[in-house]
């Protein structure tokens, strides 16, 4: 039994976000790595140093393993965002600024101390 | 709600006042600020999640519209009683706040949060008296191949069950050592995933000779054993997982037996195909708070005295921060230190019930038992090859770790210094005890300013708010 199932699940209307470009299906009050991981999809971020493939690690905001590109906003946690309709997610490559450069303006997604 | 003022700065900042401010509402914080509520002090909870109930008592994503999420959990009765005397009460309860840090003031402390999921509009609690029950977090040991999208977290894979009703895949092997992975084993399976067997490092011996501190566990341990064999779930105890395999996602792992001193067997390696692994070993308290306020430390938990006091006054602390022993425990450690909170803001002598210091001695006995049981395998590092990743967040590889021992390092700091590890996105929460281990010391508390990620644009306008006051 699926676990939507086995917890009497009635969700509200499902929505359509997008990963990559192609639409995904959503459901209310889903977390980004939650959409994702029903789609089938178990990474989203490529590593800064060698390029390589992560995702939920964690699933409770402590690791950071799980960061993604959510609306042009590079560097958000996946296991704590949750969606909204219309959300353009996206596999984030290294720190997700590659592009900032060009454009001359960097939202400080990631300005932050800790 | 009585008492209780919340205005707003020019700055847009939201400013609560109580007396007594409980940060975290999993079963410590919950059975504390019950308890404290009834004896008369005007308290504010506050959590990082959008619903109350921590790890332990996840709920399902109000959007999910669970109509049985009980069927998810243990101990259902014991949670029902904590939501609905939270219903009932005049707590004033702040969810999606992420507490930052908590700051003494005069005549008390200011706690300093983040809003949603966003994390970028602060707030601020001050409150007379502060209770921290700020819970724990997985233990992960690094291996070949722990880095694979496809291994998570035991305990990860639990949240994302119990609060999102999502699994990783169809064949998971659930390894690793600890309590945890009896429930996250049956929880998975009954959810639908084939779970292709569950590792436990430790022997049955090992238990066997703590069994009298664990009589109380039998019960849920036989209950768990039973649902394991419903769901036909193959159990190799004295066993390890190895390595795990795959170029961009987990398709399987290595699993081989581990001798009495906890080195593995040559010769019984062997694969086992499955795209999840969940892994733990165990877990840590969050002290990052706690260790902001100066509290002294014992060990790597919150030291705190018969009351659950620390040694800063007005600052409690109570359940997993204060050393790992389960909900059951958190539970009456909670209810102690809300009730000596309560007694402290109003003058009075605490008079918690009787039961809860009874079930306090007997569960920090059998928690410690549990602990001895359940160590990581002895010889674990032997098992990290050179090209392992150790710290997740920059990436520094065991054999750069040993190379900075080469050039003399002794301590996790001087690695730290001279490798990045632990100096990423997570400050050393995931790699720090590995680096310990591989270093040959014991883990030393750490240091961190903040207890998570502060947007810089916040700590400048809270700068420039202390110059012009």
């Amino acid at each position: 039994m699926n676990p939507l199932e086995r917890a009497g699940a009635r969700p509200g209307p499902a929505f359509t976000v997008t990963f990559d470009g192609r639409p995904v299906r959503a459901l209310p009050g889903q977390t980004v790595a939650a959409v994702l991981w029903a789609a089938g999809v178990t990474s989203w971020r490529a590593t800064r140093g060698e390029g390589r493939p992560r995702g939920v690690f964690c699933g409770i905001g402590v690791c950071f393993d799980c960061l993604v590109t959510v609306n042009d906003r590079p560097n958000q946690r996946a296991c704590l965002v949750p969606v909204r309709p219309g959300d353009v997610i996206g596999t984030q490559e290294g720190t997700g600024h590659a592009g900032a450069d060009h454009e001359g303006a960097d939202d400080g997604g990631d300005s932050r101390a800790g | 709600m009585r008492g209780q003022t919340t205005r707003e700065r020019t700055t847009g900042e939201t400013v609560v006042q109580a007396e007594l401010v409980v940060i975290g509402a999993g079963p410590a914080g919950l059975a504390a600020s019950l308890a404290a509520s009834a004896r008369g002090a005007r308290v504010v909870l506050i959590d990082a999640a959008t619903e109350t109930g921590g790890q332990f008592y996840r709920q399902p994503a109000a959007g999910l519209g669970a109509g049985r999420p009980e069927a998810l959990h243990h101990q259902w009765r014991t949670w029902e009683r904590l939501r609905d005397g939270l219903a009932a009460s005049a707590v004033r309860v702040l969810t999606d706040h992420h507490v930052w840090c908590v700051e003494r003031a005069s005549g008390g402390f200011t706690v300093h949060a983040l809003l949603g999921p966003e994390q970028e509009q602060p707030a601020e609690t001050h409150a007379r008296a502060v209770l921290l029950a700020t819970g724990g977090y997985e233990h992960v040991l690094p291996f070949p191949g722990w880095t694979l999208p496809g291994v998570v977290t035991a305990g990860g894979a639990q949240a994302m069950l119990k609060g999102q009703l999502v699994v990783p895949g169809h064949r998971a092997v659930v390894a690793g050592t600890g309590p945890l992975l009896l429930p996250v084993a049956t929880g998975l399976a009954a959810a639908g995933v084939e779970v292709a067997a569950l590792v436990e490092s430790t022997g049955p011996g090992r238990l066997a000779r703590h069994a009298r501190a664990l009589t109380g566990k039998l019960p849920e341990g036989a209950g768990h054993a039973a649902r394991l064999l419903r769901h036909r779930v193959p159990v190799l105890t004295r066993h390890t997982v190895v390595r795990a395999h795959g170029d961009t996602r987990l398709t399987g792992v290595t699993v081989a037996a581990l001798d009495t001193a906890g080195r593995v067997r040559p010769g019984t390696e062997r694969q086992v195909p499955c795209d999840t692994l969940a892994v733990g070993h165990g877990m840590l308290p969050h002290t990052d708070l706690a260790e902001g306020l100066g509290c002294g430390l014992d060990g790597l938990a919150v030291a705190v005295d018969a009351e659950q006091r620390t040694d800063v006054p007005g600052v409690w602390a109570a359940g997993e921060s204060t050393g790992i022993g389960g909900a059951a425990l958190a539970l009456a450690e909670g209810h102690i230190a809300g009730c000596s909170a309560a007694a402290h803001l109003r003058g009075t002598v605490p008079g918690p019930a009787p039961a809860a210091f009874k079930a306090r001695t007997k569960l920090r006995s059998s928690a410690a038992a549990l602990d001895a049981a359940y160590a990581p395998p002895a010889h674990w590092p032997e098992q990290v090859t050179d090209d392992t990743v150790v710290c997740r967040c920059e990436e520094v590889t065991a054999g750069a770790v040993r190379d900075a021992l080469d050039l003399g390092a002794g301590d996790e700091r001087t690695v730290k210094l001279l490798t990045r590890a632990g100096m990423g996105w997570c400050q050393g929460r995931m790699c720090q005890t590995a680096v310990a281990g591989l270093t040959g010391c014991p883990p030393a508390p750490s240091r961190r300013s903040f207890a998570r990620p502060v947007p810089l644009g916040v700590l400048a306008r809270h700068h420039t708010q202390e110059e012009l006051s």
